[in-house]
């Protein structure tokens, strides 16, 4: 199912939330099954199968590395569900020294200043990853998609050092 | 899908006839039912002049009776006045165990289920829920002058799936028509949030008697979306009458306390709490255990006593807000819910921490009775612009064991339903032809921590080598946060058999042998249902279909339009008769005809949708 022609926009990496955003509550008002509380048992049936397909349109557009898979499904990568080892040794290093410093907040003399720093960071490199895989997608030649693939794969690692940050995080405050 | 909908405000097809529609707020320890009448939502009384109903039932040796009545048979029959029932909706008897030495009544376990021995036979949760919700749906019915069409019951936004299926079995069993289950503290922003129109995001702050939620809601241009939810289930305002009891024996020195001395201390803790939200200073005096007490409470010496309480209502504040992406200060509204946000400390804990004055201008005991009733009137029909539209998330996670007894998350808490995700299963074994899966909600790793839904076991997986087959489960939850699995094998395009067994629910069959085994429904009754269900159904098809027809006939071919005529004339004749199965094989046929045409409608409506809002833009 082709995600952008749901909601008739462009399939494009850099999409406009706002209007993505006024276009999911638009289907949503047509089709909730609130809508069709009164109505037939297959009528009903088929509202709840059109929301959840929106629902999960919605989903899948609104995050960047969601966003970017699905693009990437639709030019035939297919990454979502992968099983791959990075053989990239600065990404890696990289990596591991980010999760020396994840490990070191809860003993560092602030934990405040030392998850801002590391926040900082993370965010820093997320950017400069996300812009990399903006350009590569808009560019949609065959070398460009793998290397949008490879920018998605390392993205993930990023997003998940960010979970576990605010994990830390609330584990702290409580 | 489509057929009725299309229909734009204004122009429905069908003459338009104002239909009877309620909202319930089944509590647990009281009970409502509210209606909108002449455009105002209130609650309904019964013939004795009440609204609020205790949720109280007693199996009487000749009758069986319930709120009030119950309530003052109580002492003299505790063993079979039933009262809490809610607390053990769709839950497993051994999970019940701890319960089970507070409850006056005897528990015991039906198939793995908690249920109660009464005089009357063992009665389970939902058959004891039905007794409630029947009660109440007459209270409407005298009122309002006539048999209701459909009914919205709130559902407390942590109940779990088999906790709302519970809920909604007890409907069925009740013979009512539920339209939707809402969430209560929805149902409450539902009832402010109409009355002012305001926009933002809102905060929906529940203290009941024994449990406290809070909600995150956003409200925008008309729709409703819940944007998180959180709270604690083992937490609420019997907890200030505690601590108050507390001080007062520290004051008395008596700690021993009999059953009677204890209920004497807890009347009196109550009565403080509440002259305590209009005073500064409340007196006591009363007798326990043949001591007499008398002093002085000050609202600062409550205000310590129940500060710690309302502190941890306000870290669960402070979590739902992160789950939700957002800070205190971006919640517009906060609206306050259940009896315990009357004590002035937990209104200024809530607004200091919110930076808002709280909304308290409608009863926080009616409150969500009243939004009940409010999306009750629009789900029923009776509102021609369809401007409010609810989102809602599932409460909790749904997921699958996998080895080693972990949990797979499957679709994440705070999902928008409602929700379809498949996950996909290969067999670890040469010629494997059956694979059992196991369902479980919750947030935590092991399966043992989770609640366990269902166990399914699929069945007829055509024989290959191990891996070769590969088995998609679909889980579709619907806009009531209710679940269901289908299954296929992918390869050969096989539907894999599933037999279904809800951990802590019944069966189709079960609630089927409910209906036609209870007093009030003798089989001749429960013929004359499934033919009036029927009948119903095939009313909501003509009217779709004929809509349909009269909006986008130009959609299909003479051919086409030929068969559909000839299907519906069909219909409408067997309708008027009284053979069951027949007017289920005429609509079953109609479906079948029209299902395409549907599909084609449903792809115009979607352009239509997005085309109409195009030009709003402009």
């Amino acid at each position: 199912m082709n995600y952008f022609q749901l909601f008739d926009l462009p399939a494009t990496f850099e999409l406009d939330l706002t209007e993505l955003g006024s276009r999911y509550l638009a289907l949503q008002r047509k089709f909730h099954p609130d809508n069709y509380a009164a109505a037939s048992n297959r009528d009903r049936l088929m509202s709840v199968q059109q929301t959840a397909n929106i629902n999960d349109a919605y989903h899948s557009l609104k995050q960047p590395l969601l966003r970017a898979e699905h693009l990437l499904a639709l030019r035939g990568l297919k990454i979502s569900h992968e099983q791959r080892s990075f053989t990239d040794p600065v990404f890696l290093m990289q990596q591991m020294e980010l999760r020396e410093q994840l490990e070191e907040i809860s003993t560092s003399e602030d934990p405040d200043d030392a998850i801002m720093a590391v926040e900082q960071q993370l965010q820093q490199q997320r950017k400069v990853l996300l812009k990399q895989l903006a350009a590569a997608l808009e560019a949609n030649t065959a070398e460009q998609n793998q290397q949008a693939a490879e920018l998605v794969r390392k993205l993930k690692f990023f997003f998940k050092l960010q979970h576990e940050l605010e994990l830390i995080e609330q584990q702290l405050q409580d | 899908m489509a057929l009725l909908q299309i229909a734009e405000p204004g122009q429905s097809a069908a003459p338009h006839h104002h239909k009877l529609a309620a909202g319930i707020d089944l509590g647990t320890t009281n009970s409502l039912v509210a209606a909108v009448r002449s455009g105002q939502a209130n609650t309904l009384h019964n013939a004795a002049g009440n609204d609020m109903i205790p949720s109280v039932v007693r199996y009487g040796p000749d009758k069986t009776e319930v709120g009030q009545d119950a309530v003052a048979a109580a002492a003299a029959d505790a063993s079979n006045t039933i009262f809490s029932i809610k607390r053990l909706m769709g839950k497993g008897y051994a999970e019940t165990q701890p319960l089970a030495e507070l409850l006056p009544y005897q528990l015991v376990d039906q198939g793995g289920l908690a249920a109660v021995a009464t005089r009357a036979g063992v009665k389970n949760p939902v058959e004891v829920s039905a007794e409630i919700l029947a009660t109440l749906a007459d209270t409407a019915s005298q009122v309002l002058g006539g048999e209701l069409n459909g009914v919205v019951i709130t559902v407390p936004a942590y109940f779990d799936d088999a906790q709302r299926q519970a809920t909604k079995d007890a409907a069925r069993l009740a013979g009512l028509n539920v339209l939707r289950l809402l969430n209560e503290p929805t149902a409450a922003a539902l009832a402010y949030g109409l009355d002012s129109g305001q926009e933002g995001v809102i905060a929906v702050y529940d203290l009941g008697g024994g449990t406290f939620d809070i909600s995150i809601l956003r409200l925008k241009r008309g729709v409703f979306e819940v944007l998180a939810t959180g709270g604690d289930s083992a937490l609420g305002g019997d907890d200030f009458d505690q601590a108050i009891v507390g001080w007062l024996q520290q004051q008395s020195g008596q700690h021993q306390l009999s059953h009677t001395g204890r209920r004497q201390y807890l009347t009196a803790a109550r009565k403080l709490k509440e002259q305590l939200t209009d005073n500064d200073t409340a007196d006591y005096s009363f007798i326990a255990d043949e001591q007499k007490l008398s002093g002085t409470l000050s609202r600062a010496e409550f205000e310590q006593l129940g500060g710690a309480l309302v502190k941890k209502t306000i870290r669960s504040c402070r979590q739902v807000l992160r789950d939700a992406d957002l800070t205190p200060d971006e919640v517009a509204k906060v609206v306050m819910v259940g009896g315990s946000t009357r004590v002035p400390l937990v209104r200024s804990l809530v607004g200091q921490f919110f930076a808002t004055e709280p909304l308290t201008s409608i009863d926080p005991d009616k409150v969500v009775a009243l939004g009940a009733a409010i999306q009750a009137n629009v789900l029923v029909g009776n509102k021609a612009e369809h401007e409010t539209l609810l989102l809602d998330v599932i409460p909790l996670s749904l997921g699958l064991e996998t080895m080693g007894g972990l949990t797979e998350k499957v679709i994440p808490r705070n999902t928008v339903i409602p929700v379809a995700r498949a996950q996909e299963f290969t067999t670890f074994k040469d010629g494997q032809t059956a694979m059992a899966i196991h369902v479980l909600q919750g947030e935590r790793e092991l399966v043992e921590d989770c609640r366990s839904l269902a166990r399914f076991e699929l069945r007829g997986i055509p024989p290959m080598p191990a891996g070769g087959a590969h088995i998609k489960v679909t889980f579709q939850v619907d806009a009531d946060g209710l679940l269901n699995v289908s299954a296929e094998e992918k390869s050969t395009g096989v539907a894999a058999g599933i037999q279904v067994k809800p951990s802590y629910g019944l069966t189709d069959d079960q609630v089927a042998a409910m209906i036609s085994g209870s007093m009030q429904h003798a089989r001749q009754d429960m013929q004359q249902r499934l033919l009036r269900e029927q009948q119903v159904e095939a009313d909501r098809v003509l009217e779709a279909v004929g809509a349909a027809l009269a909006q986008d006939g130009v959609l299909l071919d003479p051919q086409e339009l030929a068969e559909i005529k000839s299907a519906l004339a069909t219909l409408a004749q067997v309708r008027q008769q009284d053979d069951t199965a027949a007017i289920k094989a005429a609509i079953e046929h109609t479906n079948t005809l029209t299902d395409d045409f549907a599909a084609r409608r449903m792809d115009k409506s979607i352009r239509q949708a997005l085309q109409g809002h195009k030009v709003d833009e402009v």
